[in-house]
């Protein structure tokens, strides 16, 4: 056994550094806490080889997640598919495209079983029996099942009017599904109240540090995939913020340990036009995110008011990469050529990503020629009301081959 | 005038632990400034040196985001009750 390299939480603003401990918050300015770590303990001891010769989960990479020995949760979750997307390169008239496809990481069928597993082996680790989240729907399901698997009561709060599925995908768990009447906004601020008040692990309130960095093993298995490279660019969606700002700090880990050579790799964020802050503050050119009332299909990033708003800009920025928003229609449209084109249904969030990608293409900010790596963070399946409309339905015929021929006939289809 | 401030886990050792305290003010502004001379050092805290409030604090009265609102100018009744509440995450 290895031992843990974390050092403490230190505040992002001013520097003050805690024990590690389940809190979110600095006491002296009051901004947000983030593990940090002494990466010279790894050094030499943290290899290629080491890495490739363990399990492939995301667990793989356990020295850089901020537990103590081994996860108690979600010890299977993680290590996803990179894809080379051939088909959509036709397409998007680009040289070289890979899908990161975590809208099939195991059991909840998206990333946030990555940042649960996380959370939660840590909420064990401190102590706590109750855990519980604010959640746009993904979250909600992947606390509820990650929490059942490892016989821990839950309670997750969803804005009232979630998609069927996300609802279905929480609730089937046994857990504590409470709708609050709301958006996620609302959501969030009863939730950072109520972790105030009851002994519980908020995933996303006083265990979000730990939570957080969990994210950061999608990027890790990213660069893995490619032979140990990073990408020269990586177009992540957007709701909070977070998953941008970890894709950075993982690609900074693996060079500063000399698992890769550094790529230059730029970072660049993807949202829905009807809640764009951060995708705004960056064509704008300011660090200031205005809040928003959001207003879109892809509601797993409709966060008006996202808290790691100002650090997302600042990676984009600083990686000299750009952000991108685009209307719901084209997240429609978005969501279905990633399906036709290489057969993965990607939930909404997705179509943002993919459908931002395209646009940032076209307008010559993410070059033709040079590795591309888009990160799909959910499954389809949970957000069906947004393409019911827009899919061919099936054509319904009696049972009988004359029927068939004659459809077939109608088709152009030559028998053989 | 007086409203209800709803104070956050984190700041209540400036409170002496209270997780409400009872304050007179006509505006948000006023409010914090009353805070700091109650609870000395809750200001800084909220407030950045120019006295702005600070990115990652969100103050809502009665569930309205003071944003939407007139900001720190946002006049208040009595009985309103204003949150303090640290930004934080969900979604990607």
């Amino acid at each position: 056994m290895t031992e843990s390299i974390v050092r403490a939480l230190k505040c992002r603003e001013c520097g003050q550094e805690y024990p590690i401990e389940p809190t979110h918050v600095c006491e002296f300015c009051f901004g947000p806490l983030e593990v940090v770590y002494d990466y010279d303990k790894l050094k030499g001891k943290f290899t290629r080889e080491l890495i490739e010769s363990r399990p492939q989960t995301m667990w793989r990479y356990k020295e850089l997640l901020p537990i103590d020995g081994e996860p108690t949760v979600g010890a299977q979750n993680g290590y996803t598919p990179l894809v080379r997307a051939k088909r959509l390169e036709k397409v998007l008239g680009v040289k070289e495209l890979y899908i990161k496809n975590d809208s099939v990481c195991y059991p909840t069928l998206s990333f946030k079983d990555r940042v649960v597993s996380v959370a939660l082996s840590k909420a064990v680790e401190f102590g706590f029996t109750t855990v519980a989240c604010a959640s746009t729907g993904n979250l909600a399901g992947s606390v509820a099942a990650n929490a059942a698997a490892a016989g821990l009561e839950s309670y997750v709060f969803i804005p009232h009017d979630l998609e069927q599925g996300k609802v279905l995908g929480a609730g089937i768990f046994g857990t504590n599904i409470i709708g609050i009447k709301g958006a996620y906004d609302d959501v969030n601020r009863l939730c950072s109240e109520v972790a105030g008040k009851y002994g519980w692990a908020f995933v996303n309130v006083n265990v979000r540090p730990f939570y957080a960095e969990g994210s950061k093993s999608l990027a890790y298995e990213m660069m893995e995939q490619l032979g140990w490279k990073a990408p020269k660019h990586v177009v992540v969606p957007m709701a909070s913020g977070s998953l941008c700002t970890k894709v950075d700090k993982a690609i900074k880990e693996f060079i500063k340990l000399g698992l890769i050579e550094d790529n230059g790799t730029a970072v660049y964020g993807a949202q829905a036009t009807g809640c764009s802050p951060i995708a705004k503050s960056v064509k704008d050119g300011t660090d200031m995110i205005h809040p928003v009332r959001a207003d879109t299909i892809a509601k797993s990033l409709a966060i008006g008011n996202p808290a790691d708003g100002y650090y997302a800009n600042r990676v984009i920025k600083e990686s000299g990469g750009w952000a991108e928003d685009i209307s719901d229609e084209e997240v429609v449209a978005a969501m279905k050529l990633l399906a036709e084109t290489e057969g993965i249904f990607a939930e909404t969030a997705g179509g943002v990503t993919l459908g931002c990608a395209m646009k940032m293409i076209e307008s010559g900010k993410l070059p033709r020629d040079e590795s591309i790596v888009l990160c799909i963070t959910g499954n389809g399946l949970k957000t069906q009301e947004a393409v019911i409309d827009a899919i061919t339905k099936p054509r319904i015929i009696d049972a009988n081959l004359k029927d068939f021929d004659a459809l077939a006939a109608a088709d152009g289809v030559q028998t053989s | 005038m007086s409203v209800t401030v709803r104070i956050p886990t984190p700041l209540r050792k400036l409170t002496g632990g209270s997780d409400e305290v009872t304050i007179e003010g006509t505006t948000v502004g006023e409010i914090i400034e009353n805070l700091e001379a109650a609870h000395p050092g809750l200001k800084e805290r909220l407030c950045d040196d120019k006295g702005e409030i600070r990115r990652f604090v969100n103050v809502y009265v009665n569930d309205e985001d003071v944003r939407f609102m007139g900001g720190r100018g946002t006049e208040l009744k009595d009985g309103d009750e204003v949150s303090i509440v640290p930004a934080i995450a969900g979604g990607c």
